[in-house]
């Protein structure tokens, strides 16, 4: 454990990547993630690792899925139109079940969007926008601490359960500068006797997707959900700030989690009874933990910079029993004012 | 007494899937001999790719990958980035290499990858039934240019060696073809010098090979070896296009 430092977002998650022992990455420019691309191209040579700018995202995440085969820790980061691009390799990743840690520093959408913050790419990662039955893990740091320590625990995760895993960022998370403490981990070397490293005297590794009769594409796709089914039960996390006697429930994740706490505090402070619900696995989403915080509420509120993509996961944690109210911003942030105001206009109508 | 002709070593005793008079077979032996020779088996890992090749790893017997349609000469760049020493070539079709996966393999050429793309021409997309591709030779008939190719609707054979041919990063660009004994050894010999300027380090390589597709081609296969011969070889003509020599000799 060092000094502490003042570290920008994205060169977190970058340092963060080091620290987890990933020595390859492959990535194209995109604001607001390119300091990431940046900071890793100085950073792997350094360390013995390669760099490679890919031609295309569609380029990078296929070279994404030949490192990850090949055994190695591997990584690449875009921004929301470069992950869109991503979606068939990342289908292909997660079948072949490979580890590889995808970042997401998303930013305004549809189409070229802007390059403002945003948190519209849930429904692609969480419910996968991808072709066919996979999951894809996605973790939702709040702070640029967060963003080394997830990029680390995104490494982890992948290699234990051999799948890929997305953390989320944002146009402001990743161009935020905040101090940081680097935590050290232990890097043991990882045994990956599955890899396609060349034989060396072993019998043939194959690392392949397709499946042409009907009951071996039946026992793969079974075999993978036997995995999420144990991923869900073991790596469910959250956070959770006053909400043992919470009448009003703010579920928020990412930037705008730390400015709705902001917000449930200044609720606190003129007497309304409020919490904040942070989910940090957005999959596995913390639906038993949520179920549990609601018990005493009587309404939910949805805080998202998006036309409120994670509000169907919120409704189905607690069996749609409570209302749940939708208060977002597209592009920006919304401030602790503006959360704590639309509280409050909520506490006066149902409470 | 010795066999004369025996399987190579780094080919699986298995039945091909591939149809009757079809050149994949006889290209992926080439490419299991010339492993056999450099004694490379150990150190190899095949990338495969979307097409009728796409079974190449259950008859290769050393480690493969099966990527998504084109994306191989990407898979392949990864792999080689982490294990540099590794002979680690593609096998594509020209649906897969010369369209979809267009990008691919200019870039890997642009940045003189090391590795090797098999690049196996047939003038069409095979797996798919037979519909056009950028090879398709100008007036033949194909799924979908049913009154044959015109320049109108889709324009001129995309010629790969050619244009590779005149990029930096390219180290060994070869064209052969396998419609007689001659061509098969030339051919073999192509692969092996690409395979060669790999573990030689000097960048980026590719053969390409033309080869018959009798079904889709509504050919017997003695008809469709003298197409490749007649109609693809003057289109496709064969050869050397960049060769960088290699000090230690094949
Ligand atoms: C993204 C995507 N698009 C389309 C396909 C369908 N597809 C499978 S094989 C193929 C064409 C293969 O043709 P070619 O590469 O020429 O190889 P051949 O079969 O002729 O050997 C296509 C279009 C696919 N698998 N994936």
């Amino acid at each position: 454990m060092g000094e502490l430092l003042l570290m920008k977002g994205n060169e977190a998650v970058g340092e963060g990547a080091i620290i987890a022992n990933c020595r390859y990455f492959f990535g194209y420019p995109i604001t607001p993630q390119t300091e990431i691309l940046e900071y890793l191209a100085r950073r792997l040579p350094e360390v013995g690792g390669a760099y490679v700018q890919a031609e295309s995202e569609i380029s990078a995440i296929n070279m994404v899925f030949g490192a990850a085969a090949a055994g190695a820790r591997v990584m690449t980061a875009s921004s929301s139109p470069g992950i869109s691009l991503m979606q068939e390799g990342i289908s292909y990743i997660a079948s072949a079940e490979l580890p590889a840690v995808i970042v997401n520093v998303m930013r305004g959408s549809p189409g070229l969007g802007g390059i403002h913050p945003s948190q519209a790419d849930y429904n692609q990662s969480v419910k996968c926008g991808g072709h066919g039955d996979y999951k894809l893990i996605v973790l939702a740091p709040a702070s640029v601490q967060e963003l080394i320590d997830f990029t680390i625990l995104a490494f982890e995760l992948a290699e234990q359960y051999r799948t890929p895993v997305v953390l989320f960022s944002d146009g402001m998370m990743g161009q935020m500068m905040e101090p940081v403490l680097l935590p050290e981990i232990n890097t043991t070397p990882v045994d990956r006797p599955w890899a396609t490293t060349g034989m060396n005297g072993r019998s043939p590794n194959i690392i392949h997707t397709l499946y042409l009769p009907a009951d071996d594409l039946g026992n793969h796709v079974k075999q993978l959900f036997a995995k999420y089914d144990q991923i869900a039960a073991n790596e469910k996390r959250h956070t959770q700030f006053m909400v043992e006697d919470a009448e009003i429930i703010v579920v928020s994740y990412g930037i705008t989690s730390r400015v709705a706490k902001a917000a449930v505090e200044m609720a606190r402070e003129n007497g309304i009874k409020a919490g904040l619900f942070r989910p940090v696995t957005l999959w596995p989403f913390p639906d038993k933990a949520l179920k549990k915080a609601a018990e005493n509420a009587q309404l939910l509120i949805d805080v998202e910079i998006s036309m409120g993509q994670m509000r169907d996961d919120v409704r189905l944690a607690i069996n749609d029993r409570l209302p749940v109210d939708l208060y977002n911003r597209i592009g920006l942030v919304p401030t602790p004012e503006e959360i704590y105001e639309f509280i409050k206009s909520r506490a006066r109508e149902v409470l | 007494m010795p066999k004369g002709y025996s399987r190579p070593q780094t080919l699986i005793d298995k039945p091909w899937h591939f149809c009757p008079g079809c050149n994949h077979g006889i290209i992926h032996r080439l490419c299991a001999e010339v492993i056999d020779e450099m004694g490379l088996q150990n150190q190899t890992i095949g990338v495969g790719s979307v097409g009728c090749g796409v079974f190449s790893y259950e008859y290769f017997n050393f480690d493969g990958i099966g990527p998504s349609h084109g994306r191989a000469p990407a898979v392949a760049t990864g792999v080689k980035r982490v294990l540099p020493d590794r002979l680690v070539f593609t096998y594509q079709g020209d649906g897969d290499l010369a369209a979809i996966g267009t990008t691919e393999m200019v870039h890997s050429a642009v940045r003189g990858e090391n590795i090797t793309i098999i690049f196996v021409n047939n003038t069409l997309y095979g797996m798919t039934g037979g519909q056009m591709a950028p090879t398709t030779l100008m007036g033949q008939v194909t799924t979908t240019t049913p009154g044959g190719r015109s320049r109108n609707q889709a324009g001129y054979p995309f010629r790969v060696c050619e244009m590779l041919a005149t990029m930096e990063g390219a180290a060994y660009i070869a064209r052969g073809a396998v419609y007689n004994p001659a061509q098969v050894v030339k051919t073999k010999k192509a692969i092996k010098k690409a395979f060669a300027t790999q573990m030689a380090g000097l960048g980026f390589s590719l053969v390409e090979v033309l080869s018959a597709c009798p079904t889709n081609w509504g050919m017997n296969p003695i008809q469709a070896l003298k197409f490749v011969e007649e109609n693809m070889v003057p289109v496709f003509p064969l050869g050397e296009f960049k060769v960088t020599p290699i000090e230690a000799g094949v």
